[in-house]
């Protein structure tokens, strides 16, 4: 029984004349003919589903329609077709630090931002000390909210999602907030969250962090689900799409091309490790330019030499 | 379903909290602001129009004072609960919550100004030598049903503006005229009998005929009355629903 399923889902985003517009433009507008409403598939016929424990990644370029994904698993917005079903408690953190009041303490923030998430004043009675001492805040307690770095408030902002117990715990984008120290321990937490069996949702722009957190990874672009499989095998075609020159890029068409152009990466890769422990690569190469380059020399290889190069791969 | 209400209770406190912390976070007078304005209202009204129709009406200061009572409590729960739903627009685009707390949230921060003022409304009928007696005690009912009737309004707007930010201008505008045919600071008496059931199509004034009938004259309006008071707020609240339910997803997209 899986924890979250989403089938068949479609999304139809609306924009155009929608937002701020006074009541005479709007006439005036629907008068002249020049009201526009754009209507776009922001998600189309997206599938997947994850089990508890869990991590999946999404992946894919800027208006690939991630977040848009994510506010139908969190029930702000309803897919236009096919389904979402979520069983439990859902914390979402979409967009960190929006939502919480600049005009009230961290305090009152947190049992507000509790309270939003759908948990009990008991419950964060019990978590309040946690929260904050996970935020490292302890000594901002009774400070207005705007008077925190915005490093600090998003800190609060994770440390209220993760200690709240989720069922299915939903990171937008929220992994690149902190110093390092933070990142670390915010990272180790995650972890230590998904080995409880929660369910996790990541989006992010950095591939390695997918690599590093999620086990499952859905590639989206343009609204298409372009790919939904192991982290590893989905963000090596990734990482390999986005090393493509722009106009070259193709996308995985099947599973058959996805696995290949996968390996294909994982070959350039290994290359790329061996050359730097040879130092053979040319100095002052910047890494989009490397990647090219060993993809080609990938391509320039024989069937025993991928081979030999794969066993390598494996056998280590 | 109860669990859930357990926990819509807690985000409904915390709302409210937030609100009344808002709210007078920085005024020095503070919560004394909220009494002294429909007061010095009253005083006002009552020293221009005083003259003028002080003896077709006995009590006058209470007569305007139960007006501007309910009027500004009828103002200030729509004109909150309109801004309302955007002003929270940061959190229902992230966070999936029943929108509607944060009106009953306005709600009961102008019912705490209401039952405020009303104190000093009950000080002003000592003064007047009102008699008190046990059918005050009928007051609750079109009290709860303002509630419902300001609430239900209040929903109807606070979508009204999410889709035309104007609508607070335009309703501005509306509630000074409202203001003007509410027989506020003039007896009912100076429209011809046969034109009177005009004022009660409208539902703050059925509210404001109710307190005055109770209040002034010691008796417990007509069962027509009740139905009026108990009919109006139904109707607005179930647009209000209706609207809140067929919207819940379209907001959206317009903030």
């Amino acid at each position: 029984m899986s924890v979250l399923e989403c089938k068949n889902v479609s999304i139809r985003y609306k924009t155009g004349d929608l937002k701020s517009i006074g009541l005479k433009d709007y006439v005036l507008r629907k008068l002249t003919g020049e009201y526009k409403v754009t209507e776009f598939w922001a998600d189309k016929d997206i599938t997947f589903s994850l089990e508890k424990g869990d991590m999946l990644g999404i992946v894919g370029t800027n208006g690939a329609g991630k977040s848009t994904l994510l506010k139908a698993v969190t029930g702000i917005m309803v897919p236009t077709e096919g389904s979402v079903t979520t069983k439990g408690n859902i914390a979402a953190l979409l967009e960190l630090a929006s939502g919480f009041d600049p005009e009230l303490t961290v305090r009152e923030n947190t049992y507000l931002r509790g309270a939003l998430l759908g948990y009990t004043r008991q419950f964060i009675n019990e978590r309040y000390d946690e929260i904050i001492a996970f935020a490292e805040l302890e000594d901002f307690q009774d400070y207005m909210f705007k008077q925190l770095s915005s490093g600090m408030k998003s800190r609060l902002a994770f440390s209220i999602a993760c200690l709240v117990d989720p069922d299915i715990l939903i990171l937008d984008e929220v992994l690149s907030v902190g110093d390092e120290a933070f990142k670390d321990k915010s990272a180790r937490k995650i972890k230590k969250i998904l080995a409880n069996g929660v369910t996790g949702i990541l989006v992010s722009h950095s591939v390695q962090q997918v690599r590093d957190l999620c086990n499952k990874c859905l590639w989206l672009d343009h609204g298409k689900q372009v790919a939904f499989g192991p982290a590893a095998t989905v963000c090596n075609a990734y990482s390999a799409f986005l090393f493509t020159p722009t106009k070259e890029r193709k996308l995985p068409q099947n599973e058959e091309e996805l696995n290949a152009v996968s390996n294909h990466f994982m070959l350039a890769w290994r290359l790329g490790v061996k050359e730097r422990a040879a130092h053979t690569n040319p100095v002052g190469e910047s890494e989009t330019a490397r990647i090219q380059r060993l993809m080609k020399a990938v391509d320039a290889m024989s069937a025993e030499e991928k081979q030999a190069l794969l066993d390598e791969i494996n056998g280590r | 379903m109860l669990e859930r209400m357990r926990k819509n209770r807690f985000l409904f406190e915390e709302l409210v909290k937030r609100d009344f912390k808002k709210k007078y976070k920085r005024t020095v007078l503070g919560m004394l602001w909220s009494l002294l304005a429909p007061l010095l209202n009253v005083l006002v009204l009552m020293f221009v129009f005083g003259n003028m129709f002080n003896r077709h009406q006995e009590h006058f200061i209470i007569y305007i004072f139960c007006g501007t009572l309910i009027m500004s409590f009828y103002t200030e729960t729509t004109q909150g609960c309109m801004r309302a739903l955007m002003a929270n627009a940061a959190i229902f685009t992230k966070i999936n919550v029943p929108k509607h707390l944060f009106l009953m949230s306005k709600t009961v921060q102008s019912f705490i100004n209401f039952i405020l003022t009303a104190v000093v409304f009950v000080i002003f009928c000592i003064f007047d030598k009102i008699h008190f007696g046990v059918h005050m005690l009928a007051l609750a009912y079109p009290v709860f049903w303002m509630l419902v009737f300001n609430f239900g309004v209040g929903m109807i707007l606070s979508a009204m503006f999410v889709f035309f930010r104007d609508v607070e201008y335009l309703y501005s505008i509306f509630l000074t005229l409202l203001n003007y045919v509410s027989a506020i600071f003039y007896p009912v008496t100076i429209m011809s009998e046969r034109l009177r059931f005009i004022f009660y199509l409208n539902p703050v004034y059925v509210y404001i005929f109710y307190f005055r009938c109770v209040v002034i004259d010691g008796f417990i309006p007509s069962p027509i009355i009740h139905a009026l008071a108990a009919g109006y707020a139904l109707v607005f609240l179930a647009i209000g629903c209706i609207i809140y339910k067929k919207c819940n997803h379209e907001f959206l997209y317009y903030v």
